[in-house]
């Protein structure tokens, strides 16, 4: 069901619609003042019944309008027979659920109400052949000359939780966050917010790109990084027939918001000019993960991968550095960890002296007295957090790995001042969390300092932060 | 994309272009006849190599075109004499590559081609005649910065051949980083280049120098 990810926009971009702006589109596709659904039905099976009831179910706060020709009664909504019974300006969004033969003159009408933005469900487009294309090809002019913002068609919908939206035909609605999707596979993006839904990591937006003929998945990376709702943005993307053009358009994006890209679809591109050494090794994996690195963007492996990285992109604050001080108390996991910091670019930092000395003062002698810092059971409810404190505060230490496994830290978690709370805290009354969020603010935007919840892998996830941070460019 | 459309440049004029763009290339000299291959190898200092050169020949070492080690004037006008005598007429114009024989125990590639999807690339890795198998590689599409010819070199998973290795100096990398930097500039400057090889590049004391080349153009 995927499409170029970066062939429409720049002719989007070249033709300005006259009387809109693209921000007004997005802005009435993610956060709309009120929401249509056209193909509006009673029957659980269609999509125009999931949509509506989903839209419903989580209290969409706006005006909700059904359009359903059958003018009957929907989820105790009375439907409109035509878009042209919507009240001026009541909707700037309409969800359509319609067949492609009805959609054109459809957006027409929604146009002339005040609709801005339309998430076109329907399939049998370009994805169907040629007669299929000729549709695609009509819709996305009539939205065009009509300002429209047009998504998909052939997408699941999107969602919004700033604007507690939930306008698709698929189920999964994500806790709120700061993690804005896009995918060109659908059901992706249903695996990215169960992902949330487990872990309780959020999303700020989530989108299935669907064909994408009109807006592409750099055109929502766009809106993204200049969106204050979202920190990372996570993309799925396929067959990049202009690989080119994509990395042109979401390099500068990247230098402003994290960006995590999982690509499906590895072609043999190279091999096929195999005149050359260098064009037989040119598989486009390679090539594209050397584009990823150059524009700054994190290639994730694995789906699961990938939203971990965007995951804490959206809940830990950037390092300033590659020095690592591990504080754990539970041994084994200490030295998995420097393991993984030993086959990565990060480096365990060697305790420094003065830093020892001071905890030292504060721990029974069998800790570890070196990095990881093993607490060995020392520890209690009040050393945590304090040796915590002198460790983050430590101007040689560029981030901790904190792994609170044992009993008293469990224990601490309950207690006022518990282990995990100085930083956790925002900029101002924090401790090592303040430090480093205040130094990479510049760089990467502003990171929330939320915690990961209780079913996220606590070692592996600021690893892999660790690990996959954007480059730091030497001078 | 087909190799039939593309003309590739003699090894000889391969390596002038390299080395107008700055790549440090092994010291050499075309020769006609064994005298002539003689003097050149005299005047060049021995071990010296000799090839076959031309602007059709590749896979060199796959018909043992190439002569390594020899270490005086007979020698040379011997293996000129070979090498002309066993190039068929579908080789074209030939004539004889001698160059100074450079040893190191590294053996990297670099290169650059015209990717149908992303354009413009320039290609580092480990080289040799296992570069393919290895295929120990990293890319990035030009133009290069100097940061990212830096990080191409630290994504090579055996970055670790390049500190110091069995008793020679670590590379320098700023001149590896001088050697794809130039490529970005060639395929930049020059739409007709379709692709580069430069295979092996030998760090001799430290220093990549590109001891085969070929660049391949539009007809």
């Amino acid at each position: 069901m995927s499409r170029a990810a970066g062939t429409a926009s720049e002719e989007l971009e070249a033709v300005p619609v006259p009387g809109s702006d693209p921000s007004q589109g997005f802005r009435a596709l993610f956060e709309p003042r009120g929401v249509a659904v056209a193909g509006a039905s009673s029957h659980p099976g269609k999509f125009g019944f999931v949509a509506l009831h989903n839209i419903l179910r989580h209290d969409f706060p706006g005006p909700v309008f059904a359009i359903s020709l059958s003018g009957e009664e929907v989820l105790g909504l009375q439907a409109l027979r035509s878009a042209d019974e919507l009240p001026d300006g009541g909707a700037d969004l309409v969800v359509v659920c319609t067949p492609a033969a009805a959609n054109v003159e459809l957006l027409r009408a929604c146009a002339a109400r005040g609709v801005k933005a339309a998430f076109v469900t329907t399939a049998g487009y370009g994805e169907a052949g040629t007669e299929g294309e000729r549709a695609e090809a009509e819709l996305k002019e009539v939205a065009h000359e009509l300002g429209v913002l047009l998504a998909g068609p052939n997408g699941q919908g999107l969602i919004s939780t700033p604007a507690s939206l939930c306008a698709q035909i698929v189920a999964p609605y994500p806790p709120p966050g700061r993690i804005a999707i896009v995918s060109q596979s659908g059901n992706f993006v249903s695996s990215f917010m169960n992902f949330a839904i487990q872990t309780g990591i959020g999303v700020s937006r989530a989108v299935s790109a669907g064909n994408a003929s009109a807006t592409t998945v750099p055109d929502y990376l766009a809106y993204y990084a200049d969106d204050p709702a979202t920190a990372v943005s996570l993309a799925y993307v396929e067959g990049l027939p202009d690989g080119r053009a994509f990395f042109d358009r979401i390099r500068p994006l990247a230098a402003r918001k994290p960006i995590v890209v999982l690509k499906g679809g590895a072609s043999p591109g190279g091999a096929r000019a195999a005149a050359s050494h260098t064009g037989a090794l040119a598989a486009d994996d390679k090539v594209f993960d050397g584009a990823c690195r150059q524009a700054g963007v994190i290639r994730a492996a694995t789906v699961e991968e990938a939203f971990e990285a965007a995951a804490t992109f959206a809940t830990q604050p950037l390092p300033r550095g590659p020095r690592v001080v591990v504080y754990t108390s539970a041994g084994g996991w200490g030295v998995v960890t420097a393991d993984a910091i030993s086959h990565s670019s990060l480096e365990l930092l060697p305790l420094p002296e003065d830093l020892r000395a001071d905890l030292d003062a504060r721990l029974p002698p069998r800790w570890s007295r070196n990095n990881p810092v093993d607490l060995a059971g020392g520890e209690t409810r009040d050393t945590i957090p304090e040796c915590m404190e002198l460790v983050a505060r430590h101007p040689d230490v560029d981030a901790v790995i904190y792994l609170g496994m044992g009993i008293q830290s469990n224990e601490a978690r309950l207690m006022p001042r518990a282990p995990g709370r100085p930083l956790r805290r925002g900029r101002g009354d924090g401790v090592g969390g303040d430090r480093q969020a205040r130094v990479d603010r510049h760089r990467a935007g502003r990171y929330p300092s939320r915690q990961p919840g209780p079913g996220h892998r606590a070692g592996h996830g600021p690893s892999l932060l660790l690990v996959r941070q954007p480059r730091c460019r030497r001078p | 994309m087909t190799a039939s459309r593309s003309t590739t440049l003699s090894e000889a004029e391969s390596k002038r272009i390299l080395a107008v763009h700055g790549v440090p290339v092994v010291e050499e000299q075309v020769a006609s006849d064994p005298g002539e291959a003689a003097r050149a190898a005299d005047g060049l200092g021995y071990p010296v190599v000799v090839k076959l050169c031309g602007p059709v020949i590749a896979h060199k070492t796959e018909r043992g075109l190439v002569r390594l080690n020899l270490r005086d004037s007979s020698a040379v006008r011997a293996a000129t004499e070979d090498l002309l005598g066993a190039a068929g007429p579908e080789d074209g114009d030939v004539q004889v590559l001698v160059s100074r024989m450079v040893r190191g125990v590294r053996e990297l590639i670099a290169g650059a081609h015209r990717d149908p999807q992303f354009g413009p690339v320039v290609m580092v890795g480990v080289g040799g005649v296992l570069a393919e198998a290895l295929a120990d590689v990293a890319f990035r599409l030009v133009p290069l910065t100097a940061v990212d010819a830096a990080e191409m070199i630290e994504d090579l998973r055996t970055a670790r051949l390049l500190g110091p290795l069995r008793g020679e100096p670590a590379v320098d990398r700023d001149r590896l980083a001088t050697v794809l930097m130039a490529l970005s500039a060639l395929m930049q400057g020059d739409d007709s280049v379709r692709s580069v090889d430069v295979n092996p590049l030998i760090v001799v004391d430290g220093v990549p120098v590109a001891v085969d080349a070929l660049v391949e153009v539009e007809p």
